[in-house]
């Protein structure tokens, strides 16, 4: 029961566990990220030329997220109207630069295949959008399940988006072959222009899954 | 300037425009490309704002990293000089261009906080320093990433409009049409490779 004070509107358990839940569910899949809210596309079409560089940019984000949303979320009450964006982005930036070293520190190679790609998660809309259209709004827990919930999300599409695309493009997922060495290889898939259709064909997926659910829904009520 | 000096700052400022376009091949400023692409004049707005603001920041950028945080092995605050720098800067215009002329501040200004978040004017500050341009190549470079990126936005909106009523299956409207567009418009620019290939061949 103690801790339930810390989330800022002194829930009783059951509400809370319900929001918690609702929030989830939201990041994850309602509100996907990237399929609904168009957050974050840039990294997603650019660091999913194979499953691990996916993998290891959505955690990259996920922590950025988690931890953005924490402290803006503590801070709320204390940022100025005028400069919230700028202190949000020095956050997220701080963050940011802390990950960049320990992944060159610790993971050399995959620093340098992400490349420019994990200085700009700073750009990354999802740290900024979640911050500016949750975090400012709840408190501390809730915050950080939102930032979890929707690093979550995107890590799932972009784990699909570069496992599409390795094993398109070289008949692999995450370095271990899948398909034979029938398999002929193409580099289409892992040109920017295949990066923007699968992602594309994926959002279309998602698209038609929701819509045939809307459908369902409505035909039950009638 | 000599005649391969020109050469040089010619493939810079195509490659930047054409082959390594900075959001079709690069993916950056994707998420203002898919909102702000539904009109034309909005997208060339966009793109000028965008253009300018790279070519003031990423030469800034550039000195800022080279002359005062190499020297003193801070480097690994690049992150944070080179943001504040760009907002920093939009504040600043947005400060400025609002006294000295208010119609286009009403133009412009729904962009200017819309550009502090845009990865296009980062990623361009970031490109230059990791590529290892010195000063002259580092403005070229912005100035081919910032029209580079203005082109595809452009073109983009050119495309929508047309497509507005088109009709399409229900699950491919919105944004998954604007990927599958966007798939092909690189696939075009991606052919433009070749021809700038050949032009350096031949002036050689």
């Amino acid at each position: 029961m103690t801790e339930q004070i810390h989330c800022g509107q002194c829930n009783p358990p059951g509400v809370f566990a319900a929001r918690a839940g609702r929030t989830m569910l939201a990041g994850a899949w309602n509100e996907n990220p990237i399929a609904i809210q168009i957050l974050g596309i840039c990294s997603a079409l650019a660091v999913t030329r194979s499953a691990q560089a996916a993998l290891v940019m959505g955690a990259a984000v996920t922590f950025t997220a988690i931890f953005t949303n924490l402290l803006v979320s503590l801070l709320r009450r204390f940022m100025p109207q005028s400069v919230r964006l700028i202190v949000q982005m020095l956050i997220i930036a701080t963050f940011v630069s802390v990950l960049d070293e320990l992944l060159k520190a610790f993971h050399p190679e995959m620093s340098k295949e992400l490349g420019a790609y994990v200085p700009l998660i700073i750009t990354n809309c999802i740290p900024m959008g979640r911050a500016e259209g949750f975090a400012l709004r709840n408190g501390p827990a809730l915050s950080m399940l939102d930032g979890a919930a929707n690093g979550l999300g995107y890590t799932g599409v972009l784990l699909m988006v570069g496992s599409i695309r390795e094993l398109a493009g070289n008949g692999t997922i995450a370095g271990f072959r899948i398909l034979g060495d029938w398999y002929v290889k193409s580099d289409f898939t892992l040109s920017p222009s295949g990066a923007f259709i699968v992602l594309g064909l994926l959002i279309v997926c998602y698209n038609a899954i929701r819509l045939r659910a809307a459908r369902a829904k409505e035909a039950a009520h009638d | 300037m000599t005649e391969s000096g020109f050469t040089e700052a010619a493939a810079i400022i195509l490659a930047a425009i054409f082959t390594g376009n900075i959001l079709l091949h690069y993916f950056l400023g994707m998420c203002s490309f898919l909102a702000c692409s539904r009109e034309i004049s909005t997208a060339a707005g966009l793109g000028l704002a965008v253009t300018f603001v790279t070519v003031a920041t990423a030469p800034i950028n550039w000195l800022i990293y080279n002359c005062l945080l190499a020297p003193f092995n801070l480097t690994h605050l690049w992150l944070l000089a080179f943001i504040t720098v760009i907002a920093g800067f939009v504040q600043v215009l947005e400060m400025v261009v609002e006294r000295v002329s208010p119609t286009l501040y009403s133009a412009l200004g729904i962009f200017l906080p819309l550009i502090t978040v845009n990865c296009a004017i980062l990623g361009a500050s970031l490109f230059a320093i990791i590529r290892g341009y010195n000063v002259w190549q580092c403005l070229l470079y912005s100035l081919g990433a910032g029209l580079g990126w203005m082109l595809a936005i452009v073109l983009m909106a050119g495309l929508r409009r047309r497509m507005q009523y088109a009709d399409m299956p229900a699950a491919f409207a919105g944004v998954a049409s604007a990927m599958v567009i966007a798939a092909i418009m690189a696939l075009a620019f991606m052919g433009l490779g070749g021809v700038i290939e050949m032009k350096l061949a031949l002036s050689k």
